[in-house]
């Protein structure tokens, strides 16, 4: 069984279509960020309780809110969940002070337990972040997404040449960035395994464009007549295949993780979702049509437009 | 050829069997249990309570410095008895030493800059010295502190009967504690038990004699301190939080001259603590409220006054603490006090507590999407693929196989994040064959024989799969290093599970290959 044989799409004839739907969806991720729901962060990062409670029957949302306000606790949040025990709740606290962040579990129980008329809850989870920690693991996500692209900048310098890391690194920066956007546009709080996933999608992107790299690459030594276009667009024919088989198949695990990974992991298999496919994407419609943009504006400068691939790699 | 190959089977067999060892072990009691006995879950998926605590190292720094004047101030009796040692700002370790005689400064000199205070850099001013203590030293006394933190919180969670807890520096190692309780979900006891500094003082009240010198504001207070070695605290006898007092800064007795403590009840029968002193101790504080009959001293407990009492006569080295305290309250002091008083108090940062029953819902559901997805995929490559779907199917099985072994010997931790890596690791295994497959079907669609197929589609496939591999490595070793927690373990399984499949897609891979063409007649085709 095959999918794909001599695939002959001009990739590179799509740029603008491809960078029309890029911005678009870039722009209205960063508007989203800017003046919409801003990057809604997850306790993990801002700092706060969430105490989630089961019910043997469904709870009252209303009563609970009720049993909050009675107790003095004002700012809590109450969000039902379709639980993976029955029925559930997540009453969240924001926090102003390491010190109190550690009483919410108990306020809360106390809370049900005075005013709420249903008393067999069950705390499942409590989650407490002091705002320190979130400030601190803020920062250390932030460090972490930086130092793993500087990373894998350098080594495709070194494996490569530069232009291909940088275009590498400007397509996964762009991945990232339609992620979060989309976590932003669906308002989806960012947790630290959110954070892993993006990471994770990180390196499944610069696969996939390493893949078309390295095909570029090989290519370049044996069509040494054509232009760098036909080769990037042979290349990218030729990965096809694969590309839509190892995509279609991550996939597949991602979505069964969606499906079936419980409320727990819903943050992260989302971002695993959106992150393959806009991987995939990005590696054919944005990495290697960089290539060919860079060498066309070096030509056009008049300068030495030998293809950047000369370096001859033995392993 | 055929030896060759031979030797490489048997290589396979007996990674195989390492890391079935890994995982199993020597197989003893139920599946489950050896199992579980081998690599650890975490407490997302079996229930417990994690925290992470921070130790605020500063104020051992400061009782350090504190403890060193009094012990400078008391060498300095016999050389120089004007000489005054003084901290000009309580919470820096900077000690001023004034009015030293000129004719005595060489001897004042001399004593500072022995070993006794290495610890300091001395400077000469003006009519004396200052001592600040040396940055390599306020380092060592941080990692003491954390050590001494970590030591007695694991005295109190030992009391508490939790079995395996994990008590350890997190973070950058420089003032954090991570402390894991499986199977203890409430939080709260945890809280009263681990985070009471439990330091216990006895302090002089100053201030006029003959009657409790206490006040009403913070501001009159500190008015009243003004020019004294003071520190102004609030508290009162019975649990009454409502005064003010000033105490002298530094404790007649304190932490480590406490020997025992235990709960027990006043006269009225009320809930109390009673104590007992060092011998040494014992004999100072026999001096002391020999000397200071009348006077008034405060019992305070973490910063807050918990008694005041006049001296009415001399003590010697026991008493009793009454703050109108619960049963379980004296309890837990009496526990506290026991096991140690913290050097420094702690604040949390990070609480989670997660129910039994909600870990194993999400182990349930993590092993499900897992065994789903692999499954799914294993179906996928053997109708597009066929026979070469085999090796695929194998080289996956394998590598799940090496990736758990490799958590059993390590004693890696399997939380849910660590699921979502071995999930990744199956997508990236499926990769590398794909692209190997594709490679060689490319071959063959070229004209090139099996044998001649495969090999190419292997060296030319090799060179991106090393090349995506190593990215990858560099990002989950980035994560590894910069990540805590749940991002840690995710980068480990991560590692492991690309590890693993260079080793099963690029030469397991290869051998099956191998052992398939060499049963082949020639020109026969290859199933892929």
């Amino acid at each position: 069984m095959e999918l794909f044989q001599n695939t002959n799409i001009d990739w590179l004839g799509k740029k603008w279509y491809f960078l029309g739907f890029s911005l678009i969806f870039s722009i209205a991720g960063v508007f989203s960020m800017l003046f919409w729901h801003g990057v809604p962060k997850g306790i993990d990062f801002k700092g706060g309780t969430q105490v989630r409670v089961s019910f043997p029957s469904a709870p009252n949302e209303d009563h609970m809110r009720r049993a909050m306000d009675a107790a003095g606790i004002h700012d809590a949040s109450i969000q039902r969940l379709n639980g993976d025990n029955g029925y559930e709740a997540v009453v969240t606290l924001p926090q102003t002070t390491d010190q109190a962040a550690i009483g919410a579990r108990t306020a809360v129980e106390q809370a049900l337990q005075n005013d709420y008329h249903d008393s067999t809850f069950k705390v499942q989870d409590a989650y407490t972040v002091g705002p320190t920690a979130g400030a601190q693991l803020t920062r250390q996500a932030g460090w972490a997404i930086l130092w793993s692209l500087i990373g894998m900048l350098v080594y495709l310098w070194f494996r490569f040449e530069f232009i291909y890391g940088a275009a590498a690194v400007i397509a996964v920066f762009h991945d990232t960035l339609i992620t979060i956007g989309f976590f932003s546009l669906l308002n989806t709080e960012i947790t630290l395994t959110v954070v892993a996933a993006i990471l994770t999608l990180v390196g499944y992107s610069m696969n996939d464009t390493i893949v078309v790299f390295d095909r570029i690459r090989e290519n370049l030594q044996t069509m040494r007549r054509s232009t760098l276009s036909e080769v990037v667009n042979k290349s990218i024919n030729q990965t096809l295949s694969r590309t839509i088989l190892t995509s279609g198949l991550t996939f597949l695990t991602v979505l069964s993780l969606f499906l079936f990974g419980g409320e727990v992991l819903h943050g992260f298999s989302l971002a695993l979702v959106i992150g393959i496919l806009i991987g995939t994407y990005s590696s054919i419609a944005v990495a290697a049509p960089m290539l060919v943009a860079w060498t066309d504006w070096r030509a056009s400068e008049g300068k030495r437009t030998a293809l950047p691939a000369a370096k001859r790699v033995a392993v | 050829m055929q030896t060759n190959l031979r030797g490489k089977v048997v290589a396979i067999i007996a990674v195989l069997l390492v890391f079935l060892y890994g995982i199993f072990g020597i197989p003893h009691g139920s599946l489950k249990q050896t199992l579980t006995d081998r690599i650890h879950l975490g407490l997302d998926l079996r229930g417990g309570t994690h925290l992470v605590l921070q130790v605020h190292t500063d104020e051992a720094i400061a009782a350090q410095s504190d403890s060193d004047q009094q012990r400078l101030q008391l060498s300095l009796k016999d050389i120089a008895p004007a000489a005054t040692v003084t901290k000009p700002d309580a919470k820096q370790p900077v000690l001023v030493v004034n009015n030293v005689p000129a004719d005595k400064s060489k001897a004042v000199d001399d004593l500072i800059t022995g070993n006794t205070y290495g610890d300091y850099d001395v400077s000469s001013q003006q009519g004396g010295f200052k001592l600040a203590m040396k940055q390599s030293a306020i380092k060592a006394l941080r990692e003491r502190t954390l050590d001494t933190s970590i030591e007695t919180i694991r005295g109190r969670v030992d009391s508490l009967g939790v079995s395996e807890p994990v008590i350890q520096k997190y973070g950058l190692g420089e003032d954090q504690i991570l402390v894991e309780l499986p199977g203890v979900s409430d939080i709260d006891q945890v809280r009263r038990i681990v985070q009471s500094t439990a330091r216990l003082e006895i302090h002089e009240v100053l201030g006029t004699q003959g009657q409790a010198p206490s006040y009403n504001t913070k501001e009159e207070a500190d008015a009243a301190a003004i020019g004294q070695d003071a520190v102004v605290l609030q508290g009162g006898n019975n649990g009454d939080d409502t005064k003010w007092w000033v105490l002298r800064r530094i404790p007649i007795v304190q932490g480590p001259d406490f020997r025992d403590a235990r709960p027990s009840k006043d006269e009225a029968g009320r809930d109390d603590v009673s104590f007992n002193l060092t011998t040494a101790a014992g004999d100072r504080f026999y001096d002391y409220t020999s000397a200071n009959i009348g006077k008034y001293m405060a019992i305070v407990l973490d910063n807050k006054v918990k008694e005041v009492a006049s001296i009415n006569g001399s003590i010697r080295d026991n008493g009793q603490i009454s703050g109108g305290f619960t049963r379980q309250a004296a309890n837990d002091l009496s526990l506290m006090l026991r096991t140690g008083s913290l050097p420094a108090s702690i604040t949390y940062l990070e609480a989670h507590s997660v129910g039994p029953s909600l870990g194993a819902s999400s182990i349930r559901q993590g092993v499900i999407a897992a065994v789903v997805g692999m499954l799914a995929v294993m179906v996928f490559m053997l109708v597009y693929y066929r026979g070469a779907g085999i090796n695929a199917d194998l080289a996956l099985v394998l590598n799940l196989v090496i990736l758990l072994g490799f958590m059993g010997f390590f004693h890696a931790t399997l939380t849910l994040p660590g699921i979502a890596g071995v999930i990744l690791t199956i997508g990236m295994g499926v990769d590398s064959n794909v692209l190997i497959f594709e490679r060689i079907r490319e071959e063959m669609r070229a004209g090139k024989n099996a044998a001649a197929s495969v090999g190419n589609g292997f060296n030319h496939a090799w060179v991106t799969i090393l090349d995506t591999h190593v990215t990858t490595l560099v990002s989950a070793f980035i994560l590894f290093f910069v990540g805590t927690g749940p991002v840690k373990g995710f980068a480990i399984t991560l590692a492991f599970g690309l590890l693993a499949n260079l080793f099963t897609a690029v030469f397991v891979s290869r051998v099956i290959f191998d052992g398939v063409l060499s049963r082949k007649q020639r020109g026969e085709a290859l199933s892929i």
